[in-house]
C-alpha cells in the first residue's frame, strides 16, 4: 500500500513539473508534437526508475555517515556526504550517455529531433532532484526509492505529453504573433501549475 | 604595433572589440537570450526569483561558474574523450560549484547560509552545461570567455526583471544582498492594518514568474520580429 | 606520437585521472576547510540560543556571550532524567558536550511515523536544555527541529524559570517558500510566542493555529498561506515538549 501512495504522489501530488517546477527546460523547448515529448518522456521515466535506486545503494553504503561500516568496522565515522552532489551526478551521465547510445542506435529519428536535449537529461534538475529528495528523505527500502524515481518520472511524462498535446491543438487559435510558440506556453504551463497546486497537502 | 607585421600573426589575433567578440558579448542579450530563446535556466528562473536579492546573489554564482566551467573545458577540448564528454563537463562543473560552496561555508558563512539552497540549482543549470556543450567544446579559451561573459549577462537581466516584478507585486518591497529586504509601501496603506491594499499573494508562488517571463517574451518579440515563431 | 583522443585505453585513462584529481581536490578543499566550518556552525547555533533569550551577539562576540549568558548544558535522555552536565568553555569537538549533540542527525533517523506525536524510538537519544541566567532570572533554552513543507525546519525555545512560560523563540528553516513559510524566521511570527504558557497534559501543549484563528494563552496565529509550515512548527513544538516537560516536571518535584 505504501508503494501506491509514494507511485501516486509522484505523479499527481508531489508531480516534478507542477509542484516542484523541476525540469523545465526540456519540457518547454521538447514539447512541440507529442511524438517528441512522448520519447523524451519515456527517456526520463527510465533513466529516473534507474537512478533512483543506484544512487540509494551509493548513499546508503557509501556516502552517508557510517555507511561504510560494512567494509571495515573502523569507517563507522566516515561521512563522505560531501561527494554527494558529484557521485550522484556521475552516475546519472552515465545512465544518459547510455541512454543516449541506445537511442541513436535503434529511434534515429527520435535522436535528431530532441538535439541537444538529449544529453541535457543529465542537468534535467529533476533527475537531479529525485536523486536529491530521495536522499534527503531517506526511504527505508530501495523498493521504496524505486517507485519513488518511477512515479516522479510518470509524472514528468504526463506533464510534457499533456503540454505537447495543448500545443499541438493551440497552433490552430489566434495566438498573437509575438506570444507564438514559446511565450504563450510559459504562460499555459503557469496557469497548469496554478490548477495542480489545488493537489498540494493532500495526503493519501 | 608597427604597420608591417607578419599577416599570418594579424590574421589569428582579433582585437578584444572585434565585430565577433562584441557578438559574443551582445547577441545573449537579446537575440539568443539562454532563457527566452535557447530555452535554458528556467528552472533557477522560477525559484530565485522570489526576492532581488536572490537573484542577484544566483547571478554572479552563474558568472563565476560559467567562466570558470567554459574556461577550463575549452583548454581541455582537444583532450576530452568523446564517450565520456558529458561526464567530464557535469564534473568540472559541480567541482567548481563545490569548491565555491566549502571556501564560502568556511570564510563567509553567512553567504553561504544564503547560497546553500542554489548551489544545487547552480549545478543542473542547464545554460551552463549547455554552453559547454554547443560553445566551449569547440572553441578557443578567449572567445569560451566572452560566450560564457555574453550567456550570464542575458541570464541576469531576466532574472532581474522577474524579481523585480514578483518582488514588489508580491511583497510591496525590494531587496538587496546585505540590505535585506525594505518595503517601501507605507504599512498603514495594507488591509491588516485598516487600509486598502493587499499584496498579490500570487506573485510569490512559482507559476507567476512563467506567466511573466511569458509576457516578457511578448514584448521581446514584438520588438524583434525576426524571433517570431513560424506556425 | 599521436594519441587516439577516442580510443579506448586513452578514454579510461583520462577518466581515471580525472576521478583522482577531483577526488582529491575536493577531498583536499573538504578536510582543510572543516574545522573553520565547524568554528562557523557552532558559532552559529551560540547565537540562535542567544537569540531564544533575546540576546543580540554577532559571530565575532557569540563566543564570550555565550559564556556570560549561558550557565550549564544539560543531556537528558526520553524519560526526562539527567545524564550529564557540563560547564565552562564550549569544545566543538568533544563528542560529550551536550552543546554538540546534533539533533537535526537525530530527528533524521528516529523520524516519528506518520500521525504519531512522538520519536520514533528515542530510547537511545540524549537531548540537551540549555540553562541561561539572564538579568538575575533562569532561563532553559531548549532546540527543536522538524519538517516544514519542502524541507526540515528547526528553532529555540526558551522558557522562563517557572518552566511553563514562553519567554522567548527563533525558528529558521532551509527551503520554505519565501513570504510564506520563511515568514517563521520573522520577528512578528516569534513575538507571538512570549508569554504564551504550555498546557500541563498532552500529547497537545501548544497550537499553532491556522492563520487567522482566534488564540489563547496555549496557542498562537500561524501564518497566512504558511498552513503547512505552521503545521510543522506545531508538531515540532509538542513532540519536543513531550520529552522536555518530562525533564521539567522532575526538576519542579525536586526542587520542592
Amino acid at each position: 500500500m505504501e508503494y501506491l501512495s509514494i507511485f501516486v504522489k509522484g505523479i499527481f501530488i508531489e508531480n516534478m513539473i507542477f509542484a516542484y517546477f523541476l525540469g523545465m527546460c526540456s519540457y518547454l523547448a521538447v514539447s512541440k508534437t507529442v511524438k517528441t515529448a512522448n520519447g523524451l518522456g519515456l527517456a526520463v521515466i527510465f533513466v529516473l526508475g534507474i537512478t533512483v535506486p543506484i544512487n540509494y545503494l551509493l548513499e546508503n553504503y557509501v556516502l552517508k555517515e557510517g555507511a561504510l561500516a560494512w567494509l571495515n568496522p573502523e569507517y563507522a565515522n566516515v561521512d563522505l556526504s560531501f561527494l554527494s552532489f558529484i557521485m550522484f551526478i556521475a552516475v546519472i551521465a552515465s545512465m544518459v550517455q547510455l541512454v543516449e547510445m541506445i537511442v541513436e542506435k535503434f529511434a534515429p529519428a527520435l535522436y535528431g529531433a530532441l538535439g541537444i536535449f538529449l544529453p541535457l537529461i543529465a542537468v534535467n534538475c529533476s533527475i537531479l532532484g529525485g536523486a536529491l529528495f530521495m536522499q534527503d528523505r531517506q526511504y527505508p527500502s530501495i523498493g521504496e526509492a524505486t517507485v519513488f524515481g518511477l512515479g516522479s518520472g510518470v509524472g514528468w511524462w504526463l506533464a510534457i505529453v499533456a503540454i505537447a498535446a495543448i500545443r499541438e491543438k493551440i497552433r490552430y487559435s489566434h495566438v498573437p504573433a509575438p506570444l507564438r510558440g514559446l511565450g504563450i506556453t510559459f504562460i499555459i504551463t503557469g496557469l497548469m501549475g496554478i490548477a495542480f497546486m489545488s493537489f498540494m497537502g493532500i495526503e493519501i | 604595433m608597427s604597420t608591417d607585421t607578419n599577416t599570418a600573426v594579424e590574421t589569428k589575433r582579433e582585437s578584444l572589440f572585434s565585430k565577433k567578440n562584441r557578438k559574443l558579448l551582445k547577441d545573449p542579450l537579446d537575440d539568443s537570450n539562454p532563457i527566452t530563446v535557447q530555452v535554458l535556466g528556467i528552472c533557477s528562473a522560477l525559484a530565485i526569483t522570489v526576492q532581488l536579492q536572490q537573484a542577484v546573489i544566483m547571478s554572479l554564482s552563474v558568472l563565476f561558474v560559467m567562466i570558470g566551467g567554459n574556461v577550463i573545458i575549452s583548454l581541455l577540448r582537444n583532450l576530452v574523450p568523446d564517450r565520456i564528454r558529458i561526464i567530464v563537463q557535469l564534473v568540472v562543473v559541480a567541482s567548481l560549484v563545490i569548491i565555491v560552496d566549502q571556501v564560502l561555508k568556511a570564510f563567509q558563512p553567512d553567504i553561504s547560509e544564503k547560497l546553500s539552497v542554489f548551489v544545487g540549482l547552480i549545478i543542473t543549470n542547464c545554460i551552463i552545461m549547455g554552453r559547454l556543450e554547443a560553445f566551449a567544446l569547440g572553441n578557443k579559451p578567449g572567445p569560451s570567455l566572452l560566450d560564457a561573459i555574453g550567456n550570464a549577462m542575458g541570464y541576469a537581466w531576466i532574472l532581474l526583471v522577474v524579481s523585480i516584478v514578483r518582488e514588489i507585486f508580491g511583497s510591496g518591497a525590494i531587496s538587496l544582498p546585505g540590505m535585506g529586504q525594505v518595503k517601501f509601501l507605507p504599512s498603514s496603506w495594507f488591509i491588516s492594518e485598516g487600509g486598502f491594499y493587499e499584496n498579490n499573494n500570487l506573485m510569490i508562488l512559482p507559476p507567476m514568474a512563467l506567466i511573466t517571463v511569458g509576457l516578457i517574451i511578448w514584448i521581446q518579440r514584438s520588438r524583434n520580429q525576426a524571433l517570431i515563431e513560424e506556425n | 606520437m599521436a594519441i587516439n583522443k577516442n580510443g579506448t585505453g586513452y578514454t579510461f585513462g583520462f577518466a581515471i585521472v580525472m576521478v583522482v584529481v577531483v577526488g582529491a581536490a575536493l577531498a583536499v578543499t573538504a578536510m582543510s576547510l572543516k574545522p573553520l566550518q565547524q568554528a562557523n556552525a557552532a558559532d552559529k547555533k551560540m547565537m540562535d540560543i542567544l537569540g531564544a533569550i533575546k540576546v543580540d551577539s554577532q559571530r565575532d562576540n557569540a563566543k564570550a556571550l555565550f559564556a556570560e549568558y549561558v550557565t550549564s548544558r544539560v543531556a537528558i535522555n526520553a524519560s526526562g532524567t539527567q545524564v550529564s552536565v557540563k560547564q565552562g568553555d564550549v569544545n566543538a569537538t568533544d563528542a560529550t558536550d551536550p552543546f554538540n549533540i546534533d539533533i537535526k542527525k537525530d530527528y533524521r533517523s528516529h523520524k516519528p511515523a506518520k500521525g504519531d506525536l512522538a520519536w520514533g524510538n528515542a530510547d537511545d537519544l540524549n537531548f540537551p536544555v540549555f540553562e541561561c541566567q539572564k538579568e538575575g532570572e533562569t532561563y532553559y533554552v531548549v532546540p527543536m527541529v522538524g519538517s516544514g513543507l519542502w524541507g526540515p525546519i528547526w528553532g529555540y525555545v526558551a522558557m522562563e524559570g517557572d518552566m511553563q512560560t514562553i519567554y522567548g523563540a527563533k525558528f529558521d528553516h532551509k527551503t520554505e517558500t519565501p513570504g510564506l513559510g520563511a515568514e517563521i524566521k520573522e520577528d512578528f511570527f516569534t513575538v507571538k510566542f512570549e508569554g504564551k504558557t504550555l498546557e500541563e497534559v498532552g500529547p497537545t501543549y501548544f497550537s499553532v493555529l491556522k492563520g487567522g484563528a482566534v488564540t489563547n494563552e496555549h496557542s498562537v496565529d500561524g501564518i497566512t498561506g504558511g498552513t503547512i509550515t505552521s503545521k510543522g512548527v506545531d508538531e515540532m513544538l509538542n513532540r519536543t515538549m513531550g520529552i522536555y516537560l518530562k525533564y521539567f516536571n522532575n526538576e519542579q518535584r525536586a526542587q520542592r
